[in-house]
């Protein structure tokens, strides 16, 4: 494939046809988190429910650890992650705190200080 | 034929579901954002809308990426709101409106925006809660068209084609046989970002001037393309091309009746623009 040139935006990733090429499985399977019987299934047996999905080990790894940054470099879509998140009760804040570094604290005061701007 | 009593542009966060499932409006947190809606019922009240088209983002709900619309329009007898895995209540079903929705379909293909047609749809946060805030008293009565953008799968449309993509659902309701009164409402935005190193962008100064164009001169957004958006407004911003869908329905012309905004509601930069039709 030709490689195209992209516009970078730093610290942002676009959800374009490379990614989401690359990320489908991780997306599938966090599709599939929209029922309550497969949200409990995944509980039960993480790594099994990853394999079922056909993730790679790259995105099995990010699943386990919960690392929001690392599913997001496998393909994972902001909107699927979020279902996984929710499984352990993430709200948007924590998902925030982690990919930045920050403290949840440290984030929600920076949220409210660019409506002082 | 139908007339267009005016548009609602507004915010759509799931977090909102909670705030109202759990009564909060008033809590301090939430008060900001929840007393820009009263406005609006009072202009709601007067102008007494039969149906909204209301055109929103899919976010895993009805959509996975196996299918994935640019446009897309619902045309079935109601939609439902299902679990979408973040935790949020479901809320009852909505009526659908499939005579308003197979006129737009056919309207909308002549004009050559070749719409994918869903006669099963179900409707995410992004459609449901906008009705909530709106009518907080379920109005029965009100029928719906769902119409959805695609924001979650790049490339997504340009800010010019959902311009004129709004343009062409105007006409095509105020060339519907019906004496219905309809309101086009467009959820999502404003800035936010959700993902990555850069996630808590929110930009309030091109937040307040895309609104006040939106009023006045709506064909301004059209010098951005899509990446200029995203840097703009943050990844999940560009949700705001659903506010500019709805806008282009409005024709010329238009008055705000009220309008709110508010740093945060989650992540988000809450934003609300009631207009009128001149």
């Amino acid at each position: 494939m030709a490689s195209k040139s992209k516009r970078v935006i730093p610290g942002t990733t676009i959800f374009d046809g490379d990614m989401a090429r690359k990320g489908y499985a991780l997306n599938k399977m966090c599709y599939s988190f929209n029922s309550e019987e497969n949200r409990q299934a995944f509980l039960a047996d993480r790594e099994g429910y990853c394999a079922r999905f056909g993730l790679n080990a790259e995105q099995t790894k990010a699943v386990l650890d919960l690392s929001v940054l690392a599913m997001l470099a496998a393909g994972g879509n902001a909107y699927f992650i979020a279902k996984l998140g929710g499984i352990y009760k993430l709200d948007m804040q924590d998902v925030g705190a982690q990919q930045t570094g920050m403290t949840k604290a440290e984030f929600q005061a920076k949220l409210v200080a660019a409506g002082k701007n | 034929m139908a007339r267009i009593v005016g548009g609602i542009s507004v915010t759509h966060v799931p977090y909102i579901g909670r705030a109202i499932a759990n009564s909060l409006q008033q809590d301090a947190y939430w008060k900001p954002f929840f007393d820009g809606f009263p406005p609006v019922h009072a202009w709601l009240d007067k102008v007494k809308p039969d149906v909204a088209v209301v055109v929103y983002n899919d976010h895993g709900l009805n959509f996975f990426l196996d299918k994935m619309p640019t446009f897309a329009i619902g045309a079935a007898e109601e939609y439902r709101n299902a679990d979408e895995g973040w935790g949020i209540p479901t809320v009852a079903p909505f009526k659908g409106d499939p005579d308003l929705s197979w006129h737009l379909i056919d309207s909308l293909i002549e004009a050559e925006f070749d719409l994918t047609t869903c006669q099963e749809m179900l409707v995410d946060h992004a459609f449901t809660l906008p009705l909530e805030l709106l009518w907080p008293k379920r109005n029965a009565a009100l029928r719906t068209v769902p119409v959805c953008q695609n924001t979650v799968q790049f490339p997504l449309p340009t800010p010019k084609r959902c311009l004129a993509f709004g343009r062409a659902i105007g006409k095509a309701i105020e060339s519907w046989d019906s004496d219905a009164r309809v309101v086009v409402i467009g959820t999502g935005g404003l800035s936010h970002q959700l993902d990555g190193e850069r996630a808590g962008f929110i930009n309030k100064k091109f937040d307040l001037e895309f609104m006040e164009k939106l009023v006045t001169d709506p064909d301004w957004v059209t010098r951005y393309s899509i990446t200029d958006l995203v840097e703009l407004t943050g990844t999940q911003g560009v949700e705001l091309i659903n506010w500019l869908t709805a806008r282009g329905a409005l024709g010329g012309a238009v008055k705000a009746i009220h309008t709110n905004y508010h740093i945060p509601i989650s992540n988000t930069a809450a934003g609300l623009i009631a207009m009128e039709t001149v």
